[in-house]
């Protein structure tokens, strides 16, 4: 994929995935307005801001479910625009859309089989990847065989993270996965996070409300509002701004 | 007793060619999320094509080939080049487009082959075995009762037992998370028309020759007792149209045969009001398991 010549000596500044005079708008003014933003290979980004700021659109937008008005989406060099969703998917860009998107009438063991089909399409292989993963997800495991819709809240978060990680992607976007669960759950499907990232090189966009869990594993911090990017520094920076905490997060 | 023995058997061979049916429509509401009208006149066009196959090769085997095929092929074509086209956001929209359909198919073959019944043979005798005196299942019966049935275990397997399967579903149950994990939808449901439309040509190939003969409108009371059995079984649920199939065919022998033809389809509309009354899910659905 990479031609390490290109970039002699600077793998850790490589840009993985990169946003240039992206401007997306469902009808009238834009949700996102022109915006610049890189995410170098390895990274963990929180994507912070309040409700409309432009975080899931942003999400959707790379992801390829929303078309853009303008702009360039780049996953390492290569310009996404013409790709389709799935074709996005098969070079490396993975989406935990918001909301627990497990499908609830399939079990546990078929939905991460179905995250890994593009992937490894030999049955044997696959399911040596789905135990791999079930090692990473231990309470999956003894559910495996429990449909989705009987799973608790953090379970298909849980779920919906493994799903994504089986077929190894390069970039990881997440959309608000604490949503709704309970502090303890968030913390180790944070750590979950924060371990696959740094030990496969995993490049991940963490949209979220629930700043400083973000925060608190993130690199960096970038800080929407009103589609815009109003900041964007190393995360112990932000957690310690209190001015801008103050007026686009909220605390 | 030797005629209701005699109802029962024919009413099972006829319930098991509207299961057949059935299922189709079961197929397409599992794959698209959609009630398609214009089946019959699809699976139509699909047995002339098998007429014409077996007129000019003399074998019904050939037939029973081309019907499936083109039936897939039809499937394939309605759905890309028209039913993709129609906002998916209401069902209504994609009704109204398949009734259309089946105004335009059912004229377009009145045109072309006139208004008159051509009769089809079947491959297998008519004339019904006879067990202690009574008279019962016809060879042509146990075939339509073998087909059916390998067709039920045929989907069951594919759905349930291949990868293939797995993505049918998961397109099927929720489309945008599938494309994020890289399934092809749009291929799937057109995989799903295809297999849909595929099995209802070969439920109208089999019903012809029972009937008076091939015609534009052979398949719509097939439709319409297919319809009802779809909503009696659940339109979710494979074994609630084998079996719902089944129901509907005995009451319309039992009905033709003791009370006379012309109430038969009162009693299948009366069927269809109490079901709905009773359980508008169907009887066979499962609860309702999506709250999200």
């Amino acid at each position: 994929m990479t031609t390490p010549t290109e970039t002699p000596a600077s793998t850790t500044t490589r840009t993985m995935l990169a946003v240039d005079g992206l401007t997306v708008g469902y009808a009238g003014a834009p949700v996102i307005d022109g915006m610049r933003l890189e995410v170098p290979h390895g990274a963990v980004v929180a994507l912070l801001g309040a409700n409309g700021a432009g975080k899931t659109t942003l999400l959707r937008t790379i992801s390829g479910l929303v078309p853009p008005r303008a702009g360039r989406i780049e996953l390492d060099g290569q310009d996404l625009s013409a790709l389709s969703v799935e074709d996005r998917v098969r070079q490396g860009l993975a989406q935990v859309p918001e909301g627990r998107s497990v499908v609830s009438e399939l079990t546990v063991e078929e939905n991460l089989h179905l995250g890994a089909l593009w992937k490894i399409p030999g049955r044997a292989a696959r399911r040596d990847a789905v135990a791999e993963v079930y090692e990473t997800f231990e309470p999956l495991a003894r559910r495996r065989r429990s449909m989705g819709h009987q799973l608790s809240g953090g379970e298909r978060q849980m779920l919906a993270l493994a799903r994504a990680l089986v077929a190894r992607p390069r970039v990881l976007l997440l959309d608000e996965p604490s949503l709704g669960l309970a502090p303890r759950v968030v913390a180790q499907l944070f750590s979950i996070l924060r371990d696959t990232a740094g030990r496969t090189g995993l490049t991940v966009l963490l949209a979220e409300q629930n700043v400083t869990s973000a925060l608190s594993i993130a690199d960096r911090g970038v800080v929407l509002g009103l589609g815009e990017i109003v900041a964007d520094a190393p995360a112990a920076e932000i957690a310690a701004d209190p001015a801008l905490r103050h007026a686009y997060l909220g605390f | 007793m030797d005629r209701l023995a005699f109802l029962l058997a024919t009413g099972l061979a006829r319930g098991l060619v509207i299961a057949l049916f059935a299922l189709s429509l079961v197929i397409i509401w599992r794959a698209a999320r959609i009630v398609n009208f214009a089946q019959a006149a699809m699976a139509i066009v699909a047995v002339y094509v098998a007429f014409a196959v077996t007129q000019a090769t003399g074998s019904f085997w050939l037939g029973l080939a081309a019907a499936l095929v083109t039936g897939a092929l039809v499937g394939a074509v309605v759905e890309r080049w028209l039913i993709r086209l129609v906002p998916s956001g209401t069902p209504l929209p994609g009704m109204i487009v398949a009734i259309g359909l089946v105004m335009i198919l059912q004229s377009a073959i009145s045109i072309i082959f006139g208004p008159k019944h051509r009769p089809m043979a079947a491959p297998f005798s008519e004339q019904p075995f006879t067990v202690g005196g009574v008279a019962v299942l016809s060879p042509y019966d146990l075939f339509i009762l073998l087909v059916a049935l390998g067709v039920v275990a045929a989907l069951g397997l594919l759905f349930n037992g291949t990868t293939l399967g797995l993505q049918m579903r998961a397109s099927a149950m929720a489309p945008e998370v599938s494309r994020l994990l890289g399934v092809r939808v749009p291929r799937m449901i057109t995989l799903g028309w295809m297999l849909s439309s595929g099995v209802a040509a070969l439920a109208v190939l089999l019903l012809v020759p029972t009937e008076l003969g091939l015609n534009a409108h052979s398949a719509d009371i097939l439709f319409v007792h297919a319809f009802t059995v779809a909503v009696l079984g659940g339109l979710d649920s494979p074994s609630g149209a084998l079996v719902g199939g089944i129901v509907v065919g005995i009451l319309i022998s039992l009905v033709t045969g003791f009370l006379g033809a012309g109430l038969a389809p009162i009693a299948v509309l009366v069927l269809l009001t109490v079901v709905l009354l009773v359980r508008p899910g169907g009887i066979f659905a499962a609860k309702e398991a999506r709250t999200a």
